[in-house]
């Protein structure tokens, strides 16, 4: 067990890698001279070319991606940041913990509401239920996330002024975001968890469960939820992808200082630094959570856990 | 039939539907057997005959939706099991009657070891208590030829063979009086179906099982059966004992079956197969469903379905020209 998780750690780190490089060339490919438009149109050619030679982007590609490769995964140190000129790394760390409570608030969401109400169709087939969460799900994953914050701020913030519109001085500025975050990631989990619940109902050991005369509700409990558990967790990855997606765009229009807004104002000013930080960010961010489902489900799945666990595996006749 | 007293299961006009789409799926339709305790009905038929469908009606195990008893009575030592309530039901299922799935491969939990699949059905019929049930759970991995210590293991750690071992000691534990075993050995290697199916004799004698025998080869049912009911396209087309069958065959799709079977004893250059594909359950043929296929069909065939008649006694065919072939 302890291969496979030094195994998927290392693989973690080389996905990281892939992250850095494929940010670093894209900002690279971007057109628009960072050191031009952070100085304006009145500089002159030559005050231009030393804030070039200053930022280091006066050098060649490679010579670039060595730099930055080094700085970051060696150093973990993304450098200071063109605009503000403070350490970039810092104020990622400043701005962490309120994309995270956002982040981790939806996964949880996502993880309980979801599964719940997949289960729920999944177990009526065809009812109403059935319809209802479907319905839900669709609406959930089609509805833009900006457009349900802004619907949700309209409805609960400035119509019955439960929730603070914008802003985080308090705890309760956290919910619209996380719920506004959560709601395509309840969709995809619900519609996981109910094809799951399906498959599991027509499966055979299920028959053979009830043909040992066991009650139906044990049946469910033992037999048809463990194994309905295994793609719900696996699903839980395709929830997170879009809760990291979304933050930004939920920060913005929350106005919440958090990694995501970190990044958007770095797009927007052609702060490098800033961009290749949040993205990693968020890369390991994913790979984490991707990481810990995997396992989870190594854990729970006897058929997976024996791929990796060393000892005596004993040859079947 | 013989007197019905002698009776340990007897299934009347049994029919069954499965709605898929907006068809309506006829896999049984009127179904008719009867099995003594303590011997073994073989039922024969190709793939899609309904066989496993009137197991699973026997022990009331049909998925539902999209399944259906449309009609018929199940009696049982005496008791009709389609009046029963799931309450009843349960204490019937895996103690009276138990069933050997068709695919050893589904039929176990991924999920828990083999051992706890076979302890959760001593529980349920037993006054066991947890440390003695895993003792039994024990004895009957052994009894099929498994070692007890291999209890904790998983089936994915499991060959075909031995999950099938295993499906057969879960059947077995609490001394069914009826077993009813669907193809025990078609997803099985060559070399383990006499095997497995001498072990099953064994048990069911040792432990003396009625029980019914779900199998395409006819081979197998020389070895095993007292009675063999013949079916096709949800109707037993003919029904009697082993030597009615195996000796004066009289239905054409029965013949057709024999014919069908490589003879080692008579040097043919080719098999002759049964022309023709089974009837579509959708939309069965009108008059004998076997009829589009039938080398002796006439007119009257494909019009009207033919009674099932008693050639000689206990020797049943449900055909307007019964051939005789030995
Ligand atoms: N769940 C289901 N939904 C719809 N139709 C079904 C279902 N199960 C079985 N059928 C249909 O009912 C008919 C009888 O099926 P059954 O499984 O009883 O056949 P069988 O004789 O056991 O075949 P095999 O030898 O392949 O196991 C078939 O036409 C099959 O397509
Ligand atoms: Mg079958």
């Amino acid at each position: 067990m302890s291969r496979y998780v030094i195994k998927r750690i290392l693989m973690m780190i080389v996905i990281l890698w892939c992250a850095g490089f494929v940010v670093f060339t894209l900002t690279y490919l971007t057109p628009g001279d960072p050191a031009m438009l952070q100085l304006g149109q009145e500089a002159t050619a030559e005050v231009i070319a030393q804030r070039r030679a200053y930022l280091g982007i006066d050098q060649p590609y490679l010579v670039q991606l060595g730099r930055f490769m080094v700085n970051t995964f060696l150093r973990f140190d993304f450098g200071k940041s063109w605009v503000t000129n403070t350490n970039t790394m810092a104020e990622l760390l400043l701005r962490l913990p309120r994309t995270l409570i956002i982040g981790l608030g939806s996964m949880i969401i996502n993880v309980f509401i979801g599964t719940i109400l997949g289960i729920i169709a999944g177990t009526h087939e065809g009812k109403w239920q059935d319809s209802l969460v479907m319905i839900i799900a669709m609406v959930f994953v089609s509805a833009p996330d900006f457009f349900v914050a802004l619907l949700l701020i309209l409805l609960f913030a400035l119509k019955l002024g439960w929730l603070p519109p914008y802003g985080i001085e308090t705890m309760a500025g956290y919910v619209l975001p996380i719920i506004s975050a959560s709601l395509g990631g309840v969709a995809i989990n619900a519609r996981q968890a109910r094809s799951a619940m399906l498959e599991v109902i027509r499966a055979d050991f299920v028959t053979t469960a009830r043909a040992k005369g066991q009650n139906e509700k044990i049946v469910v409990r033992k037999h048809m939820l463990p194994n309905a558990m295994m793609p719900i967790i696996t699903g839980v990855g395709g929830g997170l992808s879009m809760v990291v997606a979304g933050t930004p765009i939920i920060e913005s229009v929350f106005s919440i200082p958090g990694v995501g807004n970190y990044l958007l104002s770095g797009v927007n000013q052609h702060d490098y630094p800033v961009i290749w930080a949040c993205v990693i960010f968020f890369a390991l961010f994913s790979s984490i959570a991707i990481l810990l489902t995997d396992l989870c489900y190594a854990f729970l799945d006897p058929r997976i856990k024996a791929q990796y666990s060393a000892g005596k595996r004993k040859k079947v006749k | 039939m013989a007197n019905k007293e002698n009776e340990f299961l007897s299934v009347r006009n049994l029919e069954v539907i499965y709605r898929s789409g907006g068809d309506i799926v006829h896999a049984v339709n009127g179904v008719s057997l009867e099995l003594e305790k303590g011997k073994t009905l073989g039922l024969v038929g190709e793939t899609g005959a309904g066989k496993t469908t009137i197991a699973k009606s026997i022990m009331r195990i049909l998925p539902d939706p999209p399944a259906e008893i449309r009609g018929g009575e199940i009696f049982l030592d005496g008791e009709d099991l389609l009046k029963k309530d799931e309450e009843a039901m349960q204490k019937v299922r895996g103690k009276k009657a138990a069933m050997i799935f068709q695919d050893p491969m589904t039929a176990l939990n991924p999920l828990m070891t083999v051992g706890d699949q076979i302890l959760e059905v001593l529980l349920l019929h037993n006054n066991y208590s947890r440390e003695e049930g895993m003792k039994k759970a024990g004895e009957m991995l052994e009894e099929v030829g498994i070692p007890a210590e291999r209890y904790r293991e998983y089936p994915h750690q499991f060959s075909g063979g031995m999950k099938q071992r295993v499906v057969i000691a879960m059947a077995l534990a609490c001394d069914p009086e009826l077993l009813l075993a669907d193809e025990p050995t078609t997803a099985l290697d060559v070399t383990i179906q006499a095997q497995v199916l001498e072990m099953m004799k064994a048990l069911a004698d040792k432990f003396r099982t009625s029980m019914i025998l779900i199998t395409h080869d006819l081979g197998v049912i020389a070895n095993t059966c007292d009675t063999v009911a013949v079916i096709y396209a949800g109707r037993i087309v003919e029904y009697g004992k082993l030597e009615d069958i195996f000796d004066h065959t009289s239905h054409p799709y029965t013949i057709g079956l024999f014919d069908s079977l490589p003879d080692i004893n008579v040097k043919t250059d080719r098999l002759k197969p049964i022309a023709g594909m089974p009837p579509d359950p959708t939309n069965l043929p009108e008059g004998c469903a076997f009829s589009p296929r039938c080398p002796y069909a006439t007119e009257e065939c494909r019009k009207k379905v033919p009674e099932s008649k008693e050639l000689t006694p206990g020797h049943i065919c449900a055909c307007f020209h019964p051939q005789s072939r030995s």
